[in-house]
């Protein structure tokens, strides 16, 4: 029995945008399946950039990406995009279809599946983000929160390898960041959460990874990195008033 | 404009309506102007679309509201008898041409009745429906995707715009004096800019979910000559009309 390969795999990529703006300077990550990472660091450390390369959208650049085993490259980019599911940060830009159901059912039917199967995935989809009684509704008639929801169900219908949240917590209502909290953490997949909400990535996350200025430049158990002043302060990462990372159970 | 029921008229196909309004438009516009018949004609076609509101349990009043988009028709109508050559009466002190006359009220009925026609198609069609009709007629699907766009995004770039409109009147904006429009200028200037942004990441996130060029439908309903016969009655009727007309008269 040979172990399973990473469910991610990124091998010293580096990226320049075509105005010259290098946004990558060969970052390193690996994935095993089923694990749950935060991507964590300030604004313009290249978190976005990196994300657009799981997929594919971004190429060209010096390095590698891997999912499952599967290189990102020309030739597999229909099958990239059914094993990264990635999961933007607004849900207007992510539910362009003009019923829920459509939406959800967007991607499987892109993959050429049979009717009933789409169908059934549209549903396991739907009731897997607490989400089944929406089939049939418009998407702009639902809360915030429970668009952000639907918004997993689009890429949970493709049933990824991989879901990579794109600040799946910003602009939730506490409630609504509970809920999804507690749909993610249901989830039998490898997760990737970039975000700035670090109690969100404690909670969720064993594991993170500091970004910074196109590099790597941490990468452990969340709650020693959280407990790290050093770290956070050389990094633009802060924890809100009066969190103690160590204090939380 | 839609009106949700369940009338016979409702439940028909949406792509059989659409065939049927356009053929019913054919056949008014195909009513000779100048035949001493045809504002028989017209009163005919008039009742044919009464008779379908009826039973879609479509009010006048909302078939009313549908003509709306016929104003700078009747403009245009009513500006004929006063320019054309030719013969002239005097209709109430005023000198009118009589062909301008006969040519003007016949561009008033045929353009009434086939906006009447259009509107009752659209109060008793969904518009994703009717997306879904005008996809199984063959129009490009870019078109169709277009206006899919259009029907899911109305609303949010509307509320984009109400929040605009919020924020210039919180500080004290009044748009009463030409010189406003130095503001709302570049304000409609950055609306469009943040609709082809969002329009930008749209198109990622369909990307992202193996999106290949055109949308995909679900299942379509096998539709059977009896449906058909049902739809296109109403233009069968009017042709009927138009045939006895020209024979008769």
């Amino acid at each position: 029995m040979s172990t399973p390969p990473p469910s991610l795999l990124v091998d010293d990529l580096a990226f320049a945008y075509p105005d010259g703006h290098q946004a990558l300077f060969g970052v390193d990550l690996r994935l095993e399946p089923g694990e749950r990472v935060a991507l964590l660091g300030p604004n313009g450390a290249g978190k976005t950039t990196l994300v657009m390369h799981l997929n594919g959208i971004l190429r060209g650049g010096r390095g590698r990406v891997e999912v499952a085993g599967l290189p990102v490259e020309d030739r597999n980019l229909q099958e990239v995009r059914r094993r990264v599911g990635i999961v933007f940060q607004d849900p207007d830009d992510q539910l362009f279809m003009p019923t829920v159901g459509e939406d959800v059912a967007f991607g499987p039917r892109n993959l050429g599946l049979p009717e009933p199967e789409v169908a059934r995935r549209v549903a396991d989809a739907l009731a897997a983000v607490d989400m089944a009684d929406a089939t049939d509704r418009p998407p702009h008639h639902l809360s915030f929160g429970q668009r952000r929801r639907v918004a997993v169900a689009t890429v949970l219908s493709m049933q990824p390898e991989v879901l990579v949240l794109d600040e799946p917590s910003s602009n939730l209502d506490p409630a609504g960041r509970r809920e999804l909290a507690e749909v993610l953490q249901a989830l039998p997949v490898t997760l990737l959460m970039v975000t700035h909400d670090l109690p969100y990535a404690l909670q969720l996350c064993p594991r993170s990874v500091v970004l910074d200025a196109g590099v790597v430049v941490a990468d452990g158990p969340t709650r020693e990195l959280l407990a790290d002043r050093e770290l956070l302060a050389a990094h633009r990462l802060e924890l809100p008033f009066g969190f103690d990372p160590r204090s939380v159970g | 404009m839609y009106v949700p029921g369940s009338s016979p008229v409702h439940r028909l196909e949406p792509h059989t309506k659409l065939v049927a309004v356009l053929a019913f438009a054919l056949v008014v516009v195909l009513t000779p102007v100048h035949a001493g018949w045809a504002p028989a004609a017209y009163l005919a076609f008039l009742l044919l679309l009464l008779g379908v509101a009826t039973v879609a349990g479509i009010t006048p009043g909302r078939l009313l509201r549908g003509l709306v988009v016929e104003v700078p028709f009747v403009f245009f109508a009513v500006l004929l008898p006063f320019v054309s050559r030719g013969p002239r009466t005097d209709v109430l002190g005023l000198s009118l041409s009589e062909s301008g006359l006969v040519a003007g009220g016949s561009i008033l009925a045929k353009a009434t009745l086939s906006v009447l026609a259009a509107t009752l198609l659209a109060a008793t069609t969904d518009p994703r429906a009717l997306l879904r009709g005008l996809d199984r007629l063959r129009l490009p699907s870019v078109l169709v995707q277009i206006l899919t766009f259009m029907i899911r995004y109305a609303d949010v770039v509307g509320g984009e715009l109400r929040r605009m409109k919020v924020a210039r009147e919180s500080r004290a904006f009044q748009a009463r004096r030409v010189g406003a429009l130095k503001v709302l200028g570049p304000a409609a200037g950055s609306l469009f800019i943040r609709s082809y942004e969002r329009g930008e990441r749209v198109h990622l996130a369909m990307l992202s979910r193996g999106y290949t060029g055109r949308l995909p439908t679900g299942p379509v309903a096998v539709v059977g000559g009896r449906s058909w016969a049902a739809a296109l009655s109403l233009p069968l009727a009017a042709a009927v009309v138009l045939a006895a007309g020209s024979l008769l008269g």
